[in-house]
């Protein structure tokens, strides 16, 4: 080896003890500071939901009530309900009965923890003409009459269409977002890294971004849970109608909170695989339609008018 | 000659050939070709009037059962009996000058009277069509006499709020929950806030 060779060697082999150093460092900074907590370091490291074993996923849990409680000194559940078998659940909604009233928009937020400040709603109330019918280019979801429904108006609400060809978890970098097997669309907030693509897949504007840290009072906080659900959410993941998986996933399941609030009964909640059920009966009897057919999102959410 | 003896076996010809198709164009009649709700094409032997069904209206079954809620009376109003005892029923036809004056008729009130619902002998029931008294909390079969599209909706919660369980109990409203019979269309509400605007806009 010649001298030149030998030196370029030489030289060659610090940079990279450099880099490498630097590399090391860098990682370290990105790493938990020493005054964090085990369960940050718990946090840290944990697994993706799907990959957790029950041992694990139990661990998970306590670590996120413990969490809750200190958060917000009270007592709250986090479950992690597994689909009931034989169900895939269906939603509808009769537009010939919404009078565009919001009850809905807010009996959600308080079931589903959603930041009150910055507001985050899950539902969107759009008044649109009844000459144009469903022309979205024409929505308005401000409006703030003194009464509603205005002469001339319907109203369509919209939330997760909890698609059966979802178009947001193909877009997600490190799948944080996927369909169960009874149809709900969830996120693992955990795994999310904020980076919405997801957001900006959707046809439907139904996912939502955490642009700051939830402001959720601890008086206002519901204290039944689930992890892939209602749980309150960090800062910078995306959130979205679950079908209130905390509430119709038990075993009776109550019917969603916006269902229950609905003031004329316009919303519908049930299995589309029970051919008694209330979803079979108006799919198969009222005229139904579903949001941007076009786009092959195969939505379960049905807009239909009972008369 | 010749020529009209052509013709008659033409006509005896086609005299038959229109027999033989008059009868399998009606064997095929009684045959009634109908799509079942799966779309499953169903072929049933039956003439039309045999396919009509027989209604048996003195044995009807009974109504199903729906617990309800209590009806919405005024405060103090029910039972009707507490006041009406001491008042001769009087079926006529009249503006209320007295009592029940904040009633107002607005449904169908061209050809309707306060006893073409409410019995006229026995205040505290409901009259039927048919003459059956029924309770107040079975009023969703008054109603249903004329709304029947709506009451079989109502009855599988298709037609008005049901709450309950999606996977077991249900608790059903009755009809004048929602509507005022007197005044039946649905009341206009006030809206809950509108969405923030983006920025922090003002409305």
């Amino acid at each position: 080896m010649s001298e030149i060779e030998k030196n370029s060697y030489d030289q060659h082999r610090s940079r990279r003890k450099f880099l490498k150093g630097m590399a090391a460092g860098i990682g370290l900074i990105a790493l938990p500071g020493k005054d964090a907590s085990a369960s940050m370091w718990e946090e840290f490291f944990q697994k993706h939901f799907r990959e957790l074993s029950k041992e694990e996923l139990k661990k998970v849990l306590q670590r996120l009530e413990k969490g809750y409680a200190k958060q917000f000194s009270k007592q709250v559940t986090v479950k992690a309900t597994p689909p009931i078998e034989g169900v895939r659940y269906g939603y509808a909604l009769d537009l010939s009965r919404c009078i565009g009233c919001r009850r809905c928009v807010y009996a959600c937020v308080k079931e589903n923890n959603q930041s009150r400040k910055p507001q985050v709603h899950w539902i969107r109330v759009m008044q649109l003409d009844k000459e144009k019918g469903v022309d979205l280019s024409h929505a308005e979801h401000y409006y703030n009459p003194e009464k509603v429904p205005e002469k001339g108006h319907f109203y369509m609400p919209v939330q997760c269409q909890q698609c059966e060809n979802p178009p947001c978890t193909k877009v997600c970098p490190v799948q944080a977002t996927w369909k169960e097997n009874d149809g709900i669309v969830v996120v693992d907030y955990n795994w999310c890294i904020g980076c919405r693509y997801c957001m900006a897949a959707c046809p439907y504007g139904a996912r939502h971004f955490n642009w700051a840290k939830p402001g959720l009072p601890a008086a206002d906080v519901n204290p039944d849970t689930h992890y892939l659900g209602n749980r309150p959410r960090p800062k910078g993941v995306v959130e979205k109608c679950t079908f209130c998986i905390q509430r119709t996933r038990e075993q009776p399941g109550r019917y969603p909170a916006c269902e229950e609030i609905c003031p004329v009964g316009a919303r519908k909640f049930g299995n589309l695989l029970d051919p008694e059920g209330e979803i079979r009966y108006l799919i198969e009897n009222k005229r139904v339609f579903i949001l941007k057919e076009d786009l092959n999102t195969q939505p379960k959410f049905f807009y239909f008018y009972a008369t | 000659m010749k020529v009209f003896r052509f013709a008659r076996s033409k006509l005896v010809l086609l005299t038959l050939v229109s027999v033989i198709f008059l009868l399998v164009g009606m064997a095929y009649a009684a045959r009634v070709k109908e799509f079942d709700r799966s779309g499953k094409l169903v072929v049933s032997e039956k003439s039309a009037a045999d396919q009509q069904p027989a209604y048996d209206i003195k044995n009807r079954p009974k109504e199903k059962i729906f617990e309800v809620p209590r009806p919405p009376f005024t405060e103090g109003v029910f039972p009707c009996s507490q006041c009406h005892t001491y008042f001769k029923p009087n079926p006529q036809r009249r503006i209320l000058t007295e009592y029940h004056t904040e009633i107002v008729l607005h449904h169908a009130e061209g050809q309707r009277w306060c006893t073409d619902c409410h019995n006229l002998v026995n205040r505290d029931k409901l009259r039927l069509v048919s003459g059956e008294l029924i309770d107040f909390t079975e009023s969703f079969r008054l109603c249903g006499q004329c709304h029947g599209d709506k009451f079989r909706d109502w009855k599988v919660g298709v037609h008005g709020k049901r709450t309950g369980n999606w996977n077991g109990d249900k608790q059903y409203l009755l009809c004048v929950h929602c509507h005022n019979p007197h005044d039946p269309k649905f009341k206009a509400l006030k809206p809950l806030p509108p969405p923030d605007r983006p920025g922090g806009a003002r409305h």
